[in-house]
């Protein structure tokens, strides 16, 4: 995400377009799961601890490459695009309807996943590969191929969140922009048991959480700002608790092989 | 003449040592169920692998309807009309029926049009009566259910002869009876089934002919109605010579191992032990045999405590160790060479001095209660090495990269070095050579000699009658029938396996 954040910020002073920017960012993280790919399928390595040491070298990579980028702003707006009719829906319209493309964007990105995830072949193939890559594997479904592919797009995807926070919704660059948001998108994925249709209400919960400290600190309240900048944080760790144990007590959630290395001739 | 839909001719298969499959013949007749009986390790899982494409045969050649047939893999079977049901299922847990069908299928475009491939699944569900709804998620189905998932998996891409490996291996009795009325009407429905097994009591109910496999080798082609159990148990174990080691005459000592109406489950929650009870006394080799799945590997767990009993005692030296722990059982005397090595008998990525101390690294002189004294472990690990003529590459490197015979060796040394009182054995040699395989039997003997009690379960019927003193039979949780060595006689050892008390050849 970081490490879209700052290449997507770069490519887009340079191209002076958002969205060549966000193309780029997108691409810089699709670039960067590749190492992840590559440690965790094919040396078969713990994903966990690839995972750990790719966001250190993100955060370290964009402090290298950022430093003349620091404080910089990134100057052509984009503007909101009101949807004809159904930004006029009291209440909801205009926080719905009344955003930029790239919103607009998610919209439809997570009904296509939905979409793919489970009412397509590649879908299947997709959660198979994540809950019994033998079982895939014997119905000849190429489990490393399918699953460099998916790391990719997850990659396209974090680059994209991060090209986003310095193109739109800061948009500048700082070292460490990100704060830690990444890991938020992990826990709204564990929040939302694998689903697309739960992520996108549970992205709105935490970016409600996240926006309601700036509001409450703008309406002077007497709650220190340490304990409000502390709640996404805070919501992750209890989404991360509650989530366990739902899954322990119930068959959903969690793909099957989450994070398990795929060797054929093992046993 | 009946239509022969299957024909495999001289077919064999080498693997590393083995030759799992000698020159097999063996013929599908369309429309019937042909069992393939057998030990483990007869080879008849490695045939039907061949049939399916998932092994190459090193010689010989298959026939599908009379034609020369090349299968590479199992979508050239597939494409062939033959579907095979392994023992391990290929499914997706948290998939739906439907949507494991779908994995395995070329034909299905992008997006995949639920609603027909679920209506095709309830048809062949009702025709075969298989009670399966396309929409349900696989954890929720029984294991029998499961396997009828795998049966329509495979009906689905239009499979007209169907391999079953040991499908009632994992049904419960009554799964078995609706699985069984599924073969037939399956049969009924033009499939040929070709049923691997070895249950005699299923066997000779579903079968319309049988071929017995032995060591890799066709014994013989029989009619159901032209034969019997004991028949079939003689083809399965039936061996002309039997030599036994030289050894020592028997020096009877006190009871050691006393087992009393011992009962317990299995990981299932099933019996696997109803009421077991035998003694076992020093000074002798009390070889336990039977069919696999029988039971005997329950009862090896509950005397080392790895298992508890549901009803009964187990005492060592009259000290009741009945559901004791296995720290405790081992205190006693009790030590144990399991069947799995590399999963129980030894920590394969620790070092062979690691695995070599397990037993005693916490007692003086490697430990002194706080630090492991390295000098003193690395001697003691040296001295096994020498005395048992272990081969290790060095013994700092992980365990798991010894051979299985020096692997066996290693445990064994470190059991026998604890001078047990009793020692549990299970399947000792399988998978050695021929000379770690009478090493390690050698010093079995030794141990008896030493007057040690030797409980040996094994399923090599040779082994057993090699070295034991008295033969035990084990059969469906419960001991059959205690012959001393001088009047066992194969047959009557190769009846009780098939569970049949008494004399008669029912």
């Amino acid at each position: 995400m970081v490490i879209g954040a700052l290449f997507g910020f770069i490519a887009g002073n340079i191209t002076q377009s958002p969205y060549l920017g966000f193309l780029v960012g997108m691409l810089a993280g699709g670039a960067a799961s590749m190492i992840h790919a590559f440690i965790s399928i094919t040396l078969r390595g713990n994903q966990i601890v690839s995972g750990l040491a790719l966001t250190i070298f993100g955060l370290g990579i964009t402090n290298f490459f950022g430093q003349d980028w620091i404080n910089k702003k990134f100057t052509i707006p984009v503007n909101p695009v009101p949807v004809p009719g159904l930004s006029n829906i009291p209440f909801i319209g205009p926080i719905l309807f009344n955003q930029d493309f790239f919103v607009y964007f998610s919209y439809v990105l997570v009904l296509l996943m939905w979409f793919i995830l489970f009412k397509t072949k590649t879908g299947i193939h997709l959660r198979a590969v994540g809950e019994n890559a033998r079982a895939a594997d014997a119905m000849g479904v190429g489990v490393n191929a399918t699953r460099y592919f998916w790391t990719f797009f997850g990659g396209l995807l974090a680059g994209a969140g991060g090209a986003y926070l310095t193109l739109v919704y800061a948009p500048f660059w700082l070292d460490g922009i990100t704060a830690g948001r990444g890991w938020i998108a992990v826990a709204l994925v564990i929040f939302a048991m694998w689903n697309p249709l739960y992520a996108i209400i549970g992205a709105f919960i935490f970016g409600g959480i996240d926006s309601l400290q700036f509001q409450l600190q703008a309406a002077g309240t007497t709650i220190p700002s340490s304990l409000l900048n502390m709640q996404p944080y805070l919501l992750t760790l209890l989404v991360v608790i509650a989530a366990t144990i739902i899954v322990r007590t119930r068959h959903i959630g969690t793909p099957g092989e989450l994070g398990v290395p795929y060797a054929r001739e093992e046993k | 003449m009946p239509d022969i839909v299957v024909a495999l001719k001289n077919i064999t298969k080498r693997f590393p040592g083995v030759t799992a499959n000698n020159a097999i013949n063996f013929e599908l007749h369309g429309g019937e169920i042909h069992t393939l009986l057998g030990e483990n390790g007869a080879g008849k899982t490695t045939l039907m692998n061949i049939l399916d494409g998932i092994y190459r045969p090193d010689g010989g050649e298959i026939y599908i309807d009379g034609k020369r047939a090349d299968i590479h893999n199992p979508a050239d079977a597939m494409a062939k009309g033959i579907g095979m049901i392994h023992q391990h299922f290929m499914l997706v847990d948290t998939l739906t029926v439907l949507e494991n069908v779908v994995l395995g299928l070329k034909s299905q475009k992008l997006y995949v049009n639920k609603k027909a491939v679920a209506g095709k699944i309830r048809t062949i569900s009702d025709r075969y009566s298989l009670g399966i709804d396309p929409y349900t998620r696989i954890w929720q189905l029984s294991v029998g259910e499961q396997q009828r998932v795998e049966i329509i998996k495979t009906l689905f891409k239009g499979a007209r002869i169907l391999i079953l490996d040991e499908p009632t291996a994992v049904l419960t009795p009554q799964e078995v009876r609706t699985s069984f009325d599924i073969y037939r009407q399956m049969i009924h429905e033009g499939k040929s089934i070709i049923f691997i097994s070895h249950k005699l009591n299923e066997v000779m109910e579903i079968s319309d002919r049988i071929t017995v496999l032995r060591h890799g080798e066709v014994i013989g082609t029989v009619k159901r109605a032209e034969t019997s159990k004991g028949e079939l148990a003689n083809m399965m174990v039936g061996r002309e010579i039997l030599f036994r080691l030289k050894r020592k005459p028997l020096k009877r000592k006190k009871k050691i191992l006393r087992a009393e109406n011992v009962r317990a489950l299995d990981d299932k929650g099933l019996p696997a032990l109803n009421g077991v009870t035998f003694d076992v006394y020093g000074g002798e080799i009390f070889g336990l045999a039977g069919v696999s799945g029988n039971g005997q590997k329950i009862l090896s767990q509950v005397i080392t405590g790895l298992r508890k009993v549901t009803s009964g005692n187990i005492f060592i030296e009259d000290i009741n160790v009945t559901n004791a722990s296995a720290k405790k059982i081992t205190g006693q005397g009790t030590n144990y060479v399991p069947p799995d090595r590399l999963k129980v008998g030894l920590v394969p990525n620790l070092s062979t001095m690691d695995n070599a101390i397990l037993r005693r690294y916490n007692r003086p002189p490697i430990s002194n209660n706080y630090f492991i004294n390295y000098r003193e472990a690395a001697e003691y690990t040296e001295a096994l090495i020498k005395k048992y003529d272990i081969k290790v590459p060095r013994k700092e490197a992980p365990v798991k990269l010894l051979s299985g015979g020096n692997m066996q060796k290693l445990i064994l040394a470190r059991e026998i070095s604890e001078n047990p009182k009793l020692l549990v054995v299970v399947h000792p040699t399988r998978g050695l050579d021929v000379g770690a395989t009478e090493l390690i039997r050698k010093e079995l003997l030794k141990e008896r000699d030493n007057g040690v009690a030797v409980l040996l379960i094994s399923e090599d019927l040779d082994e057993i009658f090699m070295i034991s003193d008295r033969i035990g039979v084990i059969y469906e949780g419960q001991i059959l029938g205690i012959v001393n060595i001088e009047d066992a006689e194969i047959k009557r050892i190769g009846l009780l396996m098939a569970g049949l008390k008494d004399k008669s050849t029912a």
